[in-house]
C-alpha cells in the first residue's frame, strides 16, 4: 500500500491537484463525495477520514455514527478539466466502522465479499452493462431533445454530440466504451462499457452516471437513468453481459457445445432463472422499476432463456468462432438505475449457487414467449418476474441467498427503506386514477 | 537509455525480477556468457546480478568470463545460499560483493545502490524514455511530447515495466505476477483491461507502442528481431 499511497501524494503534487473527491455509495446507490485538500490527503490515506454515517441512507443509526472512509489508491484518477479549470481528482473509499472492523452497509465492501468467494472457487468476475438513458430539457417535466419529431435535426444532433462528449470524457478517465447509438426511444441514447472485473465495473458505473448527469448539465439539459420516464415507448435497461473467469481461461466458453456454452455457463444461466425473482428487488429498485418490465418493449418478463429472443430474461449472444474470451451471457433485467455494487452481487450469488448446486438448464425457449397464454407458459415451466415493487421485495424478504450475499445490514436497511417507498406510492392518488374515474364514478 | 543490468540466470527468479523492477532498474535475463556477450550494449553491462543457488557452475563459469572477455564487467554482485559460502573460497576475485538467499529486497537493494555507486553509475536511472514517452520515476509522472499523461497507479506500474523491458515478449501471467504480484480481484484478464485503458491514455499515435502478440501476451516497442514486422491487432 505504500508506494500506492506514495504515487497518490506525489501526483497530487507534481500536477497541482487542489481538491481531492472521495466517493463512497449509499445503500440506493447514490453517489456521495466529501472534498479534501492535498493537505489532508495523507493523513486520509493512512488513516482515513471521519463522518456521521447517521445521515447516509442504510448506514448507521444515531448512536453509532462516526465511521471511517478509507480511500482505495488504486481507484485514484484525474478527473477530466478543461484548460485552466481547477485540477481535481477522485478516489473511491471502503468504509469502515470506528472499530476497523469494514462497515456491513457499505455496498463497495458487500461486493468485494462476493467477490473474494468466486475467487476462494478460482473464479473472477467479468461484466459488461449497456447503459440506456433519456435526454430532457429539464429534470422537472418529460421533455425530450428530439420530441419535435423525428425531422429536427438540430435537435436529433444535440443528443448525439452529448454522447460523444460522454464518450470521450469517459475515455480520458479510462473508461472504455464499445459502442454508442441512439436508441429507440425519443432522445434515448446507448453507451455500453468495456467489460471488465466487477468491482472496477460498478466502480465505473458510479463514475459513468455523474459524468452523463455532468455533461448534460453542462450543456442546459438533463440526462436521466429513470427505468420507464415516457408511457408507451421504451424503458431504459442496463442489459448485463458476465463472464467468469479461471485465471487466462473463459469459464463460459466450450467450443465443443452446441450453444458454445460450458457446463459452468449452464449452471450459472439456470441459477438466475431460478433466482431472477429474489434478486429482482435489488437489479430493478424503485416502483418505477416495474413500468419497464412489461410485455412490448423488448424488456424481459419471463424466466427464460435463448439465443436470438430479445425478450428473453437471458439471452446467449452468438459467440464468434476462435473468440473464446467473448463467450457471455446478458441478463436484460437490471435497470440503469440500480445500484451496481449490490446488482453484481447478487446476480453473481444466483449464478454461483447455480454451479454449486448444479441446477439444470431448462430447455432454450424458442417460440414467442409472449404470445403463449398464461397455462401455456406454465406447461413450459415458464414464471414471470415480480410485477411490482411490492412482489419483489415479497419475494427477496423469503430469500436466504440474497440475505447471504448482502448481509444483513443492507438487506435489513433495503427492505425497510423500500417498503416504505411502496407505502408512499400506494397512498397516492395517480393522474390515472383522476383521467380514468374522475369524469365517470 | 542504455543502463542495463545483466542477470543470471534466465529467466530471473520470480522474486529477483520482481524486486529488480520495482527498484526501477533496467536489467535483462541470460543463460550463458554467449548470450551475455549477443545482447551486450553498446557501452557495455552496467552491473551483473549473478544468482548462483541453482547453478553454481554455470555461475562460476559465466562470473570467469565477464571478468575476463574484452568487455569487463565491472561490479558483481552474487547471490547465494547459507550453505554455498564454502564455494566462496579461492573465488575472491569473481564477484565485488554478495547476498545471501534468501534476500531481504531492502538488503538486495541497498547492495546493488552501493555496488553501482562504487562503480560511479547510477544503479536506479531517474527517466527512462522511449520515443516520445518519457517516465519519471522519482515524481511517478509520464508524459508523450512534454504533455503529462492522467494514469491511475497500476496502469504508471505496467507502463513503466514496459518501458523498463523493450522488444520482449511478456505473457498475462508474466505481467500479473511482476506488475500486481497477484493481490488483485481481476486474474489474468486484468491485464488486457489496463493494456487497453494504457493504449487509450497514450493517444492514437502511441497506442501501438504496446502490441499484442497473439495466443502469447504483449510486446512494448520494437521486436528485438531485426525484420520481423509487428504483429497488428485485428
Amino acid at each position: 500500500m505504500e508506494r500506492q499511497n506514495e504515487y497518490v501524494l506525489r501526483t497530487v503534487e507534481e500536477r497541482g491537484v487542489r481538491f481531492v473527491r472521495l466517493w463512497f455509495t449509499d445503500v440506493l446507490g447514490f453517489l456521495k463525495s466529501v472534498e479534501i485538500t492535498p493537505a489532508e490527503l495523507q493523513t486520509a490515506l493512512e488513516e482515513g477520514i471521519t463522518f456521521d454515517g447517521s445521515t447516509i441512507e442504510g448506514y448507521s443509526r444515531i448512536q453509532e455514527s462516526d465511521m471511517l472512509a478509507r480511500p482505495d489508491a488504486n481507484t485514484f484518477e484525474l478527473l477530466p478539466t478543461d484548460e485552466g479549470e481547477t485540477v481535481m481528482a477522485r478516489m473511491f473509499c471502503d468504509i469502515s466502522a470506528y472499530s476497523s472492523e469494514p462497515f456491513g452497509g457499505d455496498p463497495r465492501g458487500v461486493l468485494k465479499r462476493n467477490l473474494e468467494r468466486a475467487r476462494e472457487k478460482g473464479f473472477t468476475f467479468f461484466v459488461g452493462p449497456e447503459m440506456e438513458f433519456f435526454y430532457f430539457r429539464s429534470g422537472g417535466t418529460v421533455e425530450p431533445l428530439d420530441s419535435a419529431g423525428y425531422f429536427d435535426l438540430t435537435a436529433h444532433d444535440l443528443g448525439s454530440r452529448l454522447r460523444k462528449q460522454t464518450v470521450l470524457r469517459l475515455e480520458a478517465m479510462g473508461i472504455p466504451v464499445e459502442y454508442s447509438f441512439h436508441e429507440n426511444g425519443p432522445s434515448q441514447h446507448e453507451i455500453d462499457l468495456r467489460y471488465t472485473d466487477a468491482l472496477e465495473m460498478a466502480d465505473n458505473v458510479m463514475t459513468f452516471r455523474l459524468i452523463a448527469k455532468e455533461v448534460a448539465a453542462d450543456n442546459g439539459v438533463y440526462a436521466t437513468f429513470m427505468p420507464k420516464p415516457i408511457t408507451g415507448a421504451f424503458g431504459s435497461g442496463m442489459h448485463t453481459h458476465v463472464s467468469l473467469f479461471e485465471g487466462d481461461v473463459n469459464a463460459f466458453h466450450d467450443p465443443g457445445d452446441e450453444y458454445g456454452l460450458s457446463k459452468v455457463a449452464k449452471h450459472f444461466i439456470a441459477g438466475l432463472l431460478v433466482h431472477a425473482s429474489e434478486i429482482c428487488a435489488i437489479t430493478n429498485q424503485w416502483v418505477n422499476s416495474y413500468k419497464r418490465l412489461i410485455p412490448g418493449y423488448e424488456a424481459p418478463v419471463y424466466k427464460c432463456w435463448a439465443r436470438n429472443n430479445r425478450s428473453a430474461l437471458v439471452r446467449v449472444p452468438i459467440s464468434k468462432t476462435g473468440k473464446n474470451e467473448s463467450s457471455r451471457i446478458e441478463f436484460r433485467a437490471p435497470d440503469p438505475a440500480c445500484n451496481p455494487y449490490l446488482a453484481f452481487s447478487l446476480i453473481l450469488a444466483a449464478g454461483l449457487r447455480g454451479i454449486e448446486e448444479g441446477y439444470d438448464l431448462p430447455p432454450e425457449a424458442t417460440d414467442n414467449i409472449y404470445a403463449l397464454t398464461d397455462e401455456e407458459r406454465l406447461v413450459e415451466g415458464i414464471g414471470s418476474l415480480p410485477g411490482s415493487l411490492r412482489d419483489a421485495l415479497d419475494a427477496m424478504e423469503h430469500s436466504q441467498l440474497v440475505k447471504e450475499a448482502l448481509g444483513d445490514h443492507v438487506f435489513e436497511n433495503f427492505l425497510v427503506n423500500k417498503r416504505r417507498e411502496w407505502a408512499d406510492y400506494k397512498a397516492d392518488v395517480t393522474p390515472f386514477e383522476i383521467a380514468r374515474y374522475l369524469g365517470t364514478l | 537509455m542504455t543502463e542495463l543490468l545483466l542477470v543470471f540466470p534466465d529467466p530471473a527468479p520470480p522474486l529477483l525480477a520482481q524486486t529488480l523492477d520495482l527498484s526501477g532498474v533496467r536489467w535483462k535475463s541470460v543463460g550463458n556468457a554467449a548470450i551475455a556477450m549477443q545482447y551486450e550494449p553498446v557501452d557495455g553491462w552496467t552491473g551483473a546480478v549473478v544468482c548462483a543457488d541453482d547453478d553454481p557452475e554455470g555461475a562460476f563459469t559465466l562470473c570467469r568470463t565477464l571478468r575476463k572477455g574484452d568487455s569487463r564487467v565491472e561490479s558483481i554482485l552474487l547471490l547465494i545460499t547459507g550453505a554455498q559460502l564454502h564455494d566462496l573460497e579461492h573465488r575472491e576475485d569473481l564477484f565485488d560483493d554478495f547476498c545471501l538467499t534468501p534476500f531481504h529486497p531492502k538488503e538486495f537493494e541497498a547492495r546493488l545502490r552501493h555496488l553501482m555507486f562504487r562503480a560511479g553509475r547510477a544503479g536506479s536511472p531517474e527517466v527512462a524514455s522511449y520515443g516520445d514517452l518519457v517516465l519519471n520515476f522519482e515524481t511517478y509522472q509520464a508524459a508523450v511530447n512534454g504533455k503529462p499523461l492522467d494514469l491511475t497507479y497500476m496502469e504508471y506500474e505496467l507502463l513503466k515495466f514496459f518501458v523498463t523491458h523493450p522488444g520482449k515478449v511478456f505473457t498475462r501471467e508474466q505481467l500479473l505476477s511482476r506488475v500486481w504480484g497477484y493481490e488483485y480481484y481481476g486474474g489474468a484478464r486484468t491485464v488486457d483491461v489496463h493494456v487497453r485503458r494504457l493504449r487509450a491514455k497514450l493517444g492514437e499515435e502511441n497506442a501501438n507502442l504496446i502490441q499484442t502478440v497473439r495466443s502469447v501476451g504483449y510486446r512494448f516497442g520494437q521486436s528485438r528481431w531485426l525484420g520481423a514486422t509487428p504483429p497488428r491487432e485485428a
